[in-house]
């Protein structure tokens, strides 16, 4: 049991926090999309007019065909959204109210073997929870991971509580860490928030695990970070990552032989009139919770997942598939005259310009507004305080753009992903977009090595 | 103000593709973002932003600046007044530096803005800001008497040379406002030392008996160091009461500058901090070996004198043309303080070795963030071994 001191980071502090009150937000409409799954492509199983069962595939990858995507719910396949160049969008579903499961066997993962296991998880579609590092894509079953991580807190702003949402779940939580004990010759990490008088029983009494704790704001909570700290990832190794309600999902298959799609997710966001937490399942669409919780205005920006690495799904949208979060947020579409003069006390910046950094107690509702327009890189020194990854962040960035393979790697790619940059993204002035020119650089990576 | 916005709306049609001006798209974007943050709203990634841009970021050096520019117009009118013998009211004094230092002002920011804006077109980007600040920097670091069309040439010189040619600003290798310092320095050397070009003494006015017109450093130059204790004493250096360039005079009005800019944190702390220790420690340094008159001026003294310390806040600091890694701006700013004081007391042929140093520093900054980056790499391979 170790405690990691994470110093460098921010914490953004947002209106909007859920209250700690879990609501049930019963809807028919529910969607399944393959872009919530990195460099998966999406092969049909299913048409329009099928009827599924929770557990009933509803496509493979392409170029993997063990990895199976299954129905969160049972009913009928209402739609197949296609946009640019046909790709597959979304699948929609019109659930029934009571769930029919596909039954699978239950047994015990500590009396199944490896194979056993993984076949498993891959034919009920619990295995897409898998993901890995490298390149953040489903994990390949017939990789041999180094070590698995579970992060049993978030830190990014208007979080998710794990703690609340554990409550009860002890005994899968711990079945889904049997079985993913059972797929690593190394170490499966449990990593708990230092600090947190909370923290739930289901985490702190977990067995077969290492449980190391982190202190420290955002991005402490990333998985990444974690990673970096305990076990980072070097050129040709591979480690797998999942969040705690992945895990329980895991736990469920193995007890009940189903594949449990419930999430309980906060509903949050400076534009929701009564942000708490609602039971609802994977894939579900948005507009009921939105419907239960309020929301103030209609130029608002739904999000699932949080600010810094959501998705804009719109008023329509559907919950993503490794999300835990909605966030809504109002639209930053108007212009401010001077704004970049002004004091502008009402705004958050990391940088000193501003005086929000001597009101870190204050919380703001931001805005989508860029805040300015893309320039080159002129700034520096600040990106380092956000990062605390052993790696020079903006020098990767730099080799992502310039294509330079052999200056990613070099400069240790390999251990991020999108969430990783997202601070640097945040208080960028010269607006990059960080994100989009990381996984661009994964992306020309990957290709390079297959 | 909801008027002005509509008349903006009204007329942007007419600057965007196919209407009929769409040769001053750049333009008016400038100006148009120049009145209102724009519209634009994030699009992938993080769906917030800080409210910091580059706009915001370069107007905090400009208004770190303005200390030292508005002493800087004073002192050209102190110095006037002072060596023609008269005596004058506080804004007499004021207004004739004004009016010294406005036009300089004014062309740097003419011709260098007059290039960003047909380069920005040109390329079809948005117009950058970084001139805001090298187009403020140009006219504090040289001699009022410097005619303006030297001016006009250097600007345009530092712009598309230094610059434009690299990618704009973010991209270049030199200090641009350094860059035109130099190029006006080895183009037109008569009128950028010596001891004639540091004091308006305007046309049909007399300079008083006795006068000499040189710089504390001209004086420590040529190793008199009599006549710089009796001419200039230590308040008058710190206050800025000497003659030089614009803004490099006063140390006061400096530190207020560099207060500001350590406050709002553009630059790095690192980099300003060890300037001075390397500058003081060559001086101490020379002050053991102690070979001649100028080895033995107190260290804390070279920071005082010339542009030393203007050049380790404003200059050395730039966040493009200095190293870009935490370590490397320990280095980088080391170097430049042992070097400035270096060129200082042992070339004989130049009296400030500021300028030169930061100029061979900004061209090594890559390097040695190469090598300080290479350690991390180093590290990381070292990992995979272990």
């Amino acid at each position: 049991m170790a405690t990691f001191k994470i110093k460098r980071g921010l914490d953004i502090k947002l209106v909007g926090a859920a209250e700690l009150v879990i609501k049930e937000a019963f809807t028919e409409r529910y969607a399944v999309k393959p872009t919530d799954f990195r460099g998966l492509t999406p092969k049909l199983l299913v048409e329009e007019g099928t009827k599924v069962r929770a557990g009933t595939p509803l496509f493979f990858d392409k170029y993997n065909e063990k990895i199976i995507i299954t129905s969160p719910v049972s009913g009928e396949v209402t739609a197949i959204v296609r946009g640019e160049k046909r790709r597959i969008e979304e699948i929609r579903i019109a659930s029934e109210q009571q769930i029919e499961y596909v039954e699978f066997e239950k047994n015990d993962p500590k009396t199944l073997s490896r194979e056993q296991i993984v076949e498993r998880m891959l034919e009920s579609g619990v295995w897409a929870m898998l993901r890995q590092r490298p390149y953040g894509c489903i994990a390949n079953p017939d990789d041999a991971p180094k070590a698995i991580f579970v992060s049993a807190f978030d830190t990014a702003p208007l979080a998710p509580d794990y703690d609340l949402i554990a409550h009860g779940q002890g005994v899968a939580f711990q079945t889904g860490l049997d079985a993913l004990a059972t797929l690593t010759k190394g170490k499966v990490h449990l990593n708990l928030q230092s600090g947190n008088a909370g923290v739930s029983h289901v985490f702190l009494n977990a067995k077969n695990v290492e449980i190391n704790y982190f202190k420290g704001g955002h991005p402490a909570g990333n998985v990444g970070t974690q990673i970096n700290k305990l076990d980072p990832v070097n050129k040709g190794e591979v480690v797998w990552y999942l969040r705690v309600q992945e895990v329980i999902t895991i736990g469920k298959l193995f007890l009940e032989g189903r594949f449990d799609a419930t999430r309980i997710i906060a509903f949050v966001g400076s534009e929701v009139r009564r942000p708490h937490y609602f039971r609802t399942r994977i894939g579900a669409s948005v507009r009921k919770p939105a419907e239960i919780a309020g929301i103030f205005d209609d130029n608002v920006r739904y999000i699932s997942g949080n600010v810094l690495t959501g998705t804009n799904i719109g008023a329509d949208g559907y919950l993503g598939f490794y999300d835990n979060q909605i966030t809504v947020i109002p639209e930053g579409n108007h212009y401010e005259l001077f704004g970049w003069m002004m004091p502008r006390l009402g705004k958050f910046s990391a940088w000193h310009s501003y005086l929000s950094w001597l009101m870190p107690w204050k919380k703001y509702k931001l805005d989508t507004n860029l805040n300015g327009g893309q320039r080159a890189f002129v700034f520096n020194g600040k990106y380092e305080q956000v990062f605390p990854f052993d790696i020079y962040p903006v020098q990767l960035i730099k080799a992502a753009i310039t294509e330079d393979i052999d200056m990613m790697e070099n400069l240790g790619i390999y251990e991020l992903e999108e969430e990783d940059v997202a601070l640097c993204e945040f208080i960028c002035p010269s607006k990059i977009e960080w994100q989009a020119e990381l996984r661009k650089g994964l992306d020309l990576i990957k290709k390079e090595m297959s | 103000m909801k008027a002005l916005r509509k008349i903006i709306d009204k007329v942007k049609p007419n600057f965007e593709k196919g209407g009929r001006f769409p040769w001053l798209h750049s333009v008016f974007d400038g100006f148009e973002t120049f009145l209102y943050v724009p519209n634009t709203v994030t699009k992938s990634g993080c769906h917030v932003r800080d409210a910091i841009d580059m706009k915001r970021g370069m107007i905090a050096v400009v208004i770190a600046l303005t200390p030292a520019l508005l002493f800087g117009m004073y002192n050209v009118g102190f110095q006037h007044f002072k060596a023609i013998g008269a005596i004058a009211t506080f804004w007499e004094v004021f207004l004739y530096g004004l009016w010294a230092v406005l036009p300089l002002i004014v062309v740097s920011y003419g011709v260098g803005l007059g290039i960003e804006f047909c380069v920005a077109q040109i390329r079809g980007h948005e117009i950058n800001e970084g001139f805001l600040v090298t187009g403020l920097l140009i006219p504090m670091i040289v001699p009022v008497d410097v005619p303006l069309w030297m001016v006009a040439v250097a600007t345009a010189f530092a712009v598309i040379i230094g610059k434009e040619i690299f990618g704009g600003s973010g991209m270049n290798i030199v200090n641009p406002a350094l860059l035109a310092r130099a190029f006006l320095f080895f183009a037109y050397p008569l009128k950028m030392s010596g001891n004639e070009v540091w004091i308006r003494i305007g046309e049909g006015a007399h300079a008083v008996d006795g006068f000499s017109g040189a710089t504390p450093l001209g004086d420590a130059l040529v190793g008199d160091f009599d006549k710089l204790h009796a001419s200039w004493s230590i308040s008058d250096m710190i206050f800025g009461f000497v003659p030089g360039s614009i803004g490099e005079t006063s140390f006061l009005a400096i530190m207020l500058g560099a207060a500001l800019l350590l406050f709002t944190g553009m630059v790095s702390w690192k980099i300003m901090l060890s300037v001075f220790a390397g500058g003081f420690a060559t001086g101490l340094l020379f002050n053991q070996i102690g070979a001649n008159d100028f080895m033995l001026l107190p260290a804390w003294e070279h920071l005082l004198l010339g542009g030393f310390a203007f050049g380790a806040v404003f200059m050395a600091t730039d966040p493009v043309s200095s190293t870009q890694t935490e370590k490397g701006k320990y280095i980088y700013g080391a170097l430049i303080g042992i070097l400035a004081i270096l060129i200082r007391v042992l070339n004989p042929a130049y009296p400030e070795g500021m300028m030169l140093a930061i100029l061979l520093m900004n061209v090594f900054a890559p390097l040695i963030d190469y090598l300080v980056v290479r350690q991390n790499i180093n590290r990381r391979l070292k990992r995979v071994n272990k």
